[in-house]
Order: structure tokens, then C-alpha cells, then sequence
């Protein structure tokens, strides 16, 4: 898939422009232009690590929105096996941007959840951005229970501009379907395991989010609110959502370094659209390794360290301790 | 001539300027204005519209519990600025002198016709009652406690949503409190939860919206996205009533509106329900 340079990386991309120029007009020819050829890949490669090694939180934040980057499905084609999608939440209907169902992860059965975004402004309409209803909401519950009636982990992919925001959604109550995962999830007496695949957009995020292990890719961001919000809220203007998205400490390391996120998983330089294989193949191994270690627990165990981890988020002066 | 001269409406606004501060208040849902002596006799609720006031967390407090039985439960937890957010110390301290509270919600046991029960009640003037780490671990010891000594819970919320200069923190007490609900629920002990104007975003999308009963006081608005983030995402024009109380009650979100006027006499018949038999005093 060709992937459309973010304004940041400009800097490579001139540069392999100009490798390709002096290439095609050096084939034929008898100069030797090895040389030049050689610093200007030398060139390239110092230049990528400069931009991807401080890469800041807003880069990270375009990165994580990037079409060409994979997306749940795609991640399910690579990871998985025997995925058949579920549909509805039984009540008003299926929610394209969250789809659902079992899946194989090598021998182990699993069901999977996740948002799905589209590529193109079709797709994008299927799936309303990536952005769920309630009945998204409710569908995921409705297959969580049901992998707790089989005995199987959850995986949760997340990857959400947010919850919708539109009429019907406020109608068919978004935020009570949103808050009855929150408590349910707490109950589910299976194993859960959450990755933040690319946008982890507030409420949107963490109703499918309350899991006993939740894990990050390198340049997934995961915030209370978009930076765009942020910075309309507190600056009054969206075009200081650079200096929200630093300032909010969105980004998987910052995270790890808050305790909300258990692991980063890595990904291939400048981001997994540049190489999808790699991601996946981080992104399940991961996955293999944590659903070892959660399914090995006795649910009485999971249960109230799941229940502990979330308790312990916060910080606060308590003068009593 | 002048005396034909037709009044400029400068004048007329120069006028309206010269109205004594603070002694009229200008209902927020029909624009009806309404006298503070007025409004502090009637419960702060407008007499053209029944639009209910917000209330200071006292003044609540006052009106719904068995006087003198509300004992506050951890006052002194205090905010931190954990991502050293811009302006957001220097925030919390201003809002802190000015409202005279530590945050936005009190907690605290208390009696309501002899049941005991669990109270924490936000207070839109902090901050617009956003929650941060201080308001989510309030609100989850609150429901702990309630839980450790089997007391009814009821939550009075009103927020702006989770508090974005405590970031990802903020979002994460959405998780927290709804966690301490699931066990709260798992020993059969009720939550009453009640809609002030106006609760969204997090706290909707967490507590607020987990109780077993869901009250509201009329015209309260309640949801998840700000309207004018709705209409700006669709593109739509907002049906009337649009997240009122009364539109959530038609929604099926809302069991009961009810207002301030018979709030604690609607508490206590709740609870006589639900609470497990031979807890009540009275």
C-alpha cells in the first residue's frame, strides 16, 4: 500500500526524491555516481532517525490517524485464524464500527472486539469513522458475556476518534451504554486483555478498555479528549492541538509512565503503515505472551486484581496517610 | 426638538447596567427573571418554568438529609497537578477561594428519614464539577463505604465531564467508580442516582448513569457530547427538548423526574423499597 508522507517526514521524502532523480540519470551513463549515492543513503538513514527516534506527541497523535496504518481488521487477518464475525446487539441493530467475533489466536479461542475504521470516504461511511453507537457498545457486551459463558479470553482492539457524537446516539442513551460496560467488564470471569491499536478517544476508548492488561502500540495515543478539543476548550482555538497533545501526556510512554498502560508494544520505524507485517507480528506476540500470563490466574485472583489496578489510578494529597 | 428624539438603545442598556448586581437572576431555560429573595423562598427553582437552580452542595445537603446527621467523609483530599498542566494549580486555587470547597463533590454519611445512607454531591461551581483523580477517589470511597456498611448510596451529580488537566487520569476514575458500583450492586444495596443541570460526558458515561433507580430534576440537561458538539458533528438541527430531562425520560434513560420540592420524600419512599429490611432506625 503506498503510504502518503505526514508533513513532518517532508524531509526524507525530498531527499529520496533526489535519490531516485540521480539514479535515473545516472543508469546508462559512465560517470560513477556510487558515492554521492552512497552519502545520500546515508543521508536518509541519519535523517529517519533524527525525525522517528523524537518523534513528538502531536506526530504521534498523526501517526496514530494515518489511513495507510492497519486497522482491526487488518490485524485480525494477520494475527488470527477462523474469525467469524458476530453481528447486533439484539435490539436495534449492528454497528459496523465495532466489529466483532471468535477468532483463533494460534490454538487458543478468543472472542474479539474492536473498532474499525474505513480508508476511503465508502468505507468511512460503513463505519462512521471508527467512531461506535450504543449498539456498538452493547453488541461488545453482549459477545464479552458470551465468552464468558464458553470459557474463552476477550482481546479488545481499540482504535476510536471517540463515541459518536450525533442525535441518535444521545437518544439511544451513549453514555449509559458506555458506563454499563465499564461496570460489567469489572465483572467478566474471563481474561481481557486491551491494546490501543491507533486512537484511544476518551469514553470512546475505555468501553471496550477495563481489562486486566492494557497494552499500547509504540504510536497508538490514548486521551480523555482529542487534542483538537483540548485546545479549543482551554486556548480557544483548535490549531494549539499540538501544545494539548504534549501538554494531556497522551502517548504510550507517557502512559507506561503513569501505570494506565501495562506494556508498549513496538513498532516498525516511523510507524506500523510502513510495515504491516512487523506490527502484526509485535502486536501477536504480545498478545500471545499476556494472555498466557492473565489466563494462568484463578478468576477469584483476576477479579480482584483487575478491580485493584483501576482503584489505584489517580493522584492525590490524602493528609490523613 | 429633543424631546421628539427617539431614546437610543445605549440608553436603554446603560439602564439595564445600573441593576443592583447579583439581585436578579435570569432563568437559564425560559429567561424569565427571577428575585433572589424569590428564588431562595421557592428552593431556587423559577417560577415561570420550574427549571430547578443549581445548588450549592450545602444548600443540598440541607434540603434532603435528617438535620444535623451529615457527617463529611475525607474533606481534606487534596488535588494534585500530577502533568504539571498549565494554569491548572493556580485553577484549583482560585476556585478553592472562591467556592470555599476543597473540590467538587462532598461526601459523607447521613440520615434521610432515619436511613443511613451514603451521600456525595457535586458542585457545578468548582471547576463546573469536573472529575479528576479527587472526585473519582471521593466518589469511589464513598460507594465503599457505603458498600463496608451496608448503607444506601445516593450520588447528586452535575459535572462538565472528566477533567482534562489530569489527562488520561481523569478518564481513568470513570473506570474506578463504575468498578466500585459493580461491587456495590454485587451486595444487593441500592444507588440512587440524581441528575442535576447539567451532567455529561464522563460522569454520564460512568457513574451517573449506573444507578439503580435514575432520577432528575426537571429541565435538567443530561448527555454525553455538548449540544453544540452534536450539531456541529451532524450537521442536524437539534430536535426541541433536545437532552432535557424530560427528553431522556422519554428516552428511557430517566426513571423518575422529580422536584427539589419532594426530593427527600421521594428518596426515603425509594429506599424504604430497596434497602435490606431492618436497617432503617426510624
Amino acid at each position: 500500500m503506498d503510504v502518503t508522507p505526514l508533513e513532518f517526514e517532508k524531509p526524507i521524502v525530498e531527499l529520496e526524491r533526489q535519490l531516485a532523480a540521480l539514479k535515473e540519470s545516472s543508469s546508462g551513463q559512465e560517470i560513477d555516481v556510487s558515492k554521492e549515492i552512497a552519502a545520500i543513503e546515508a543521508k536518509i538513514k541519519k535523517t529517519r532517525k533524527e525525525i522517528y527516534s523524537k518523534l513528538t506527541a502531536w506526530q504521534r497523535v498523526q501517526i496514530a490517524r494515518h489511513p495507510a496504518r492497519p486497522f482491526m481488521l487488518d490485524y485480525v487477518s494477520h494475527c488470527f485464524d477462523d474469525f467469524i464475525e458476530l453481528h447486533g446487539d439484539r435490539h436495534i441493530g449492528d454497528d459496523q464500527a465495532m466489529p466483532a467475533g471468535f477468532a483463533r489466536l494460534d490454538s487458543r479461542k478468543c472472542m474479539l472486539v474492536g473498532h474499525q475504521k474505513g480508508r476511503d470516504t465508502k468505507e468511512n461511511l460503513k463505519r462512521n469513522f471508527g467512531s461506535a453507537n450504543p449498539e456498538g457498545y452493547r453488541k461488545a457486551l453482549r459477545l464479552m458475556r458470551l465468552a464468558e459463558k464458553f470459557g474463552m479470553p476477550v482481546v479488545a482492539l481499540i482504535d476510536t476518534p471517540g463515541a459518536y457524537p450525533g442525535i441518535g446516539a444521545e437518544e439511544r442513551n451513549i453514555a449509559e451504554a458506555i458506563a454499563f460496560n465499564l461496570r460489567e467488564m469489572m465483572t467478566l470471569e474471563i481474561p481481557i486483555v486491551a491494546v490501543v491499536i491507533g486512537e484511544g478517544g476518551s469514553g470512546g476508548a475505555l468501553g471496550i478498555g477495563v481489562a486486566d492488561r492494557v497494552l499500547m502500540l509504540e504510536n497508538a495515543y490514548y486521551s480523555v479528549i482529542s487534542p483538537e478539543g483540548c485546545a479549543a476548550i482551554l486556548w480557544k482555538d483548535r490549531q494549539f492541538a499540538p501544545e494539548a497533545a504534549e501538554a494531556m501526556k497522551l502517548t504510550a510512554t507517557d502512559l507506561k509512565r503513569l501505570g494506565v498502560v501495562d506494556e508498549v508494544i513496538p513498532e516498525p520505524e516511523g510507524g506500523a503503515q510502513y510495515d504491516r507485517d512487523a506490527a502484526a507480528a509485535n502486536l501477536k506476540d504480545a498478545l500471545v505472551r499476556n494472555l498466557n500470563e492473565v489466563s494462568a490466574k484463578p478468576v477469584a485472583k483476576l477479579l480482584e486484581e483487575r478491580y485493584q489496578k483501576f482503584r489505584a489510578f489517580g493522584e492525590y494529597e490524602d493528609p490523613v496517610k | 426638538m429633543g424631546i421628539f428624539k427617539k431614546p437610543s438603545l445605549k440608553a436603554f442598556g446603560r439602564k439595564k447596567q445600573d441593576m443592583p448586581e447579583g439581585l436578579w437572576h435570569k432563568c437559564p431555560h425560559c429567561g424569565a427573571m427571577n428575585h433572589q429573595l424569590e428564588l431562595e423562598e421557592q428552593l431556587r427553582i423559577c417560577k415561570e418554568c420550574d427549571y430547578h437552580f443549581k445548588l450549592s452542595s450545602q444548600e443540598r445537603i440541607d434540603l434532603i438529609v435528617d438535620s444535623g446527621t451529615f457527617q463529611e467523609i475525607h474533606p481534606k483530599l487534596a488535588t494534585v497537578d500530577a502533568l504539571k498542566f498549565q494554569d491548572y494549580a493556580s485553577k484549583v486555587k482560585k476556585y478553592k477561594k472562591l467556592t470555599g470547597l476543597q473540590e467538587a463533590v462532598v461526601t459523607g454519611r447521613a440520615k434521610i428519614n432515619g436511613n443511613p445512607v451514603v451521600l456525595g454531591i457535586m458542585d457545578f461551581r468548582f471547576l463546573g464539577a469536573s472529575m479528576g483523580s479527587v472526585v473519582g477517589e471521593k466518589i469511589t470511597r464513598a460507594i465503599e463505604l457505603a458498600t463496608q456498611e451496608r448503607a444506601g448510596l445516593i450520588l447528586f451529580s452535575a459535572s462538565g465531564g472528566a477533567r482534562m488537566h489530569e489527562g488520561i487520569l481523569s478518564l481513568m476514575q470513570m473506570a474506578k467508580t463504575s468498578g466500585a458500583l459493580a461491587r456495590h450492586a454485587a451486595a444487593r444495596l441500592p444507588y440512587i442516582s440524581v441528575l442535576t443541570d447539567p451532567t455529561t460526558g464522563g460522569v454520564t458515561a460512568s457513574f451517573a448513569t449506573l444507578g439503580d433507580i435514575i432520577m432528575a430534576e426537571p429541565r435538567c440537561m443530561i448527555g454525553f457530547a455538548g449540544p453544540r458538539v452534536v450539531k456541529e458533528t451532524t450537521h442536524q438541527n437539534l430536535p426541541p427538548g433536545f437532552q432535557t430531562a424530560e427528553f431522556m425520560m422519554e428516552h428511557g434513560l430517566v426513571d423518575l423526574i422529580v422536584s427539589r420540592t419532594e426530593m427527600k420524600d421521594h428518596l426515603s419512599r425509594l429506599l424504604g423499597y430497596m434497602m435490606p429490611s431492618g436497617s432503617a432506625v426510624s
